[in-house]
């Protein structure tokens, strides 16, 4: 689990142009609330796959799924990622 | 025509009878004046259609979106500022009666005064800094005070029928340190307001929605803040219903032109009986660009009720965001394309503006429809979302 989870920290920190540091937030803390914008919650989805090498189904494709670390790694074990 | 099933044809005959008989005498003074269509809204109180959406439990008539839809395509059809400024007021009903929570009383009850005093609604979304860009605010809620008691302060480029409105559905950021996305709505009654207005209205269609630009200054109680985050209420219900209403209205400002052009050609073919008339192939031509906006208008709407009664999850899910902000641009582009063709069938007699085959103000209103959230804005938004989305 603290791979996958470090693994999407390093994600977010790349792409989710937060307003805070991501080391800061627990992984149940809103992302939105630290400042991800949508347009930045695409670019966190795409290097999710490109990173994990899967593809998120449309019913994932959606805010509340990008809304925490949890809820991310939450949504990469559905595809088949192994905590 | 009829758009859908699932209508109330009782409430879609008396919103006929009101925009044949109010709103059609009315429409080209409420434009040349740039004046609020009044009589026709005092005629949808009178018939208590402005809480045709409210539920039957808090006392509405507990009407279906495809009603709301029909009554804006009937009104668009005799007059498109009437219609925009029903389909605007019925956009924040459907908000809080979709996001009014269990156990906020405070909706209830002023949905219910929506009821009993026919309540008009505005809106306050866009905003001087982030123009349509409304998934952000630079306007916050005050800290609350011991009572609850909070404020706000917005500086608003464009109200729609801002001095005759009774409540307004505003966003603004949830708390003062909040980023520019983490936003709420709230309703305010005007006695809560100070509206301070900004500059004129003198554009060049949809004139008689009245939106000039206004500093909205609120004090409120915290219960009337929506208790959902508004990027819920607008992925599930402002954002869809705001294209399908306001491209129903679009359809019947398309329509009316098209009705117009058809009967300049039939009148043209009874003066010559038997000749060649260019303009009726040209005519033809127009029905099918009108039969393009219409297939596109009703599936649209279909597909959001059908969602909304069943898997309404998926209505926040990116396909099905794109799917409703391509509704958005195709009637948007396809409306004032049908009233410029319809000016084309007509000639001189649509380009002048008192005639009955006039266009002018048809053209005008649709012109107004790819600018309500910029074209380019929400192509931007599309751009981005394909990028990941699977199924569109
Ligand atoms: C008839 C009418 C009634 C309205 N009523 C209300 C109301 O009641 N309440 C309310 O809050 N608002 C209302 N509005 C405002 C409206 O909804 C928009 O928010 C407002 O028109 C946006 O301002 P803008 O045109 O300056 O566009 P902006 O979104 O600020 O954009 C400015 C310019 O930049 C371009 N642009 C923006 N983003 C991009 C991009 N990503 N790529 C390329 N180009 C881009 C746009 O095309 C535009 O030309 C109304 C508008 C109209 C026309």
């Amino acid at each position: 689990m603290d791979e996958m989870n470090d693994q999407i920290r390093r994600v977010i920190r790349e792409h989710g142009h937060l307003s805070v540091d991501i080391d800061s937030l627990a992984d149940d803390a809103d992302l939105y609330q630290a400042g991800m914008a949508s347009h930045a919650s695409v670019n966190v989805m795409i290097a999710l796959e490109d990173a994990f090498d899967v593809e998120f189904l449309d019913s994932m494709l959606k805010r509340s799924v990008f809304e925490s670390v949890d809820s991310i790694a939450q949504a990469l074990t559905e595809v088949g990622v192994e905590a | 025509m009829t758009i859908t099933a699932g209508t109330d044809a009782g409430l879609v005959a008396v919103a006929r009878r009101i925009a044949d008989e109010v709103a059609a005498p009315n429409a080209a003074e409420v434009d040349k004046e740039a004046r609020f269509p009044a009589e026709t809204v005092a005629a949808l109180r009178e018939e208590r259609l402005l809480s045709a959406l409210v539920p039957v439990e808090l006392g509405g008539a507990g009407a279906s979106l495809e009603t709301i839809a029909q009554v804006c395509f009937e009104l668009g059809r005799r007059c498109g500022a009437s219609g925009m400024v029903f389909a605007m007021h019925q956009i924040q009903v459907a908000c809080m009666v979709d996001h009014r929570g269990a156990g906020a009383p405070w909706f209830d009850d002023y949905l219910r005064e929506v009821v009993a005093e026919q309540r008009l609604i505005a809106s306050i979304t866009s905003e001087v800094g982030t123009g349509g860009d409304m998934g952000k605010s630079v306007a916050a809620v005050s800290e609350p005070d011991a009572e609850g008691r909070a404020t706000f302060e917005k500086q608003a480029p464009t109200v729609s029928y801002g001095p005759h409105a009774d409540a307004f559905l505003t966003t603004v950021r949830r708390a003062p340190d909040a980023e520019p996305g983490d936003q709420v709505a709230v309703l305010t009654r005007r006695e809560q307001m100070e509206m301070e207005p900004q500059g004129t209205w003198d554009p060049l269609g949809m004139r008689g929605t009245c939106s000039p630009g206004f500093v909205a200054k609120a004090a409120f109680a915290v219960e009337q803040i929506l208790p959902v985050p508004f990027s819920t209420i607008s992925a599930e219900t402002m954002t869809p219903v705001s294209h399908i209403l306001w491209s129903h209205v679009w359809l019947g400002i398309a329509t009316d032109a098209f009705d117009r052009a058809r009967a300049f050609v039939k009148a043209a073919a009874k003066r010559k009986p038997g000749e060649p008339l260019p303009a009726a192939i040209r005519l033809s031509e127009l029905m099918s660009e009108l039969s393009l906006l219409r297939a596109e208008v009703g599936l649209a709407l279909r597909e959001y009720c059908d969602l909304h009664a069943g898997d309404r999850a998926k209505l926040a899910e990116m396909a099905t965001i794109l799917r409703f902000n391509n509704l958005k641009i195709a009637a948007s582009e396809q409306a004032p394309k049908v009233c410029q063709e319809a000016l084309g069938v007509c000639g001189i007699v649509g380009y002048k503006n008192d005639t009955p085959f006039s266009v002018g103000r048809h053209l005008r209103d649709a012109m107004s429809a790819r600018l309500m959230v910029a074209n380019e804005r929400i192509h931007a938004t599309d751009a981005s979302l394909l990028l990941i989305a699977k199924e569109v």
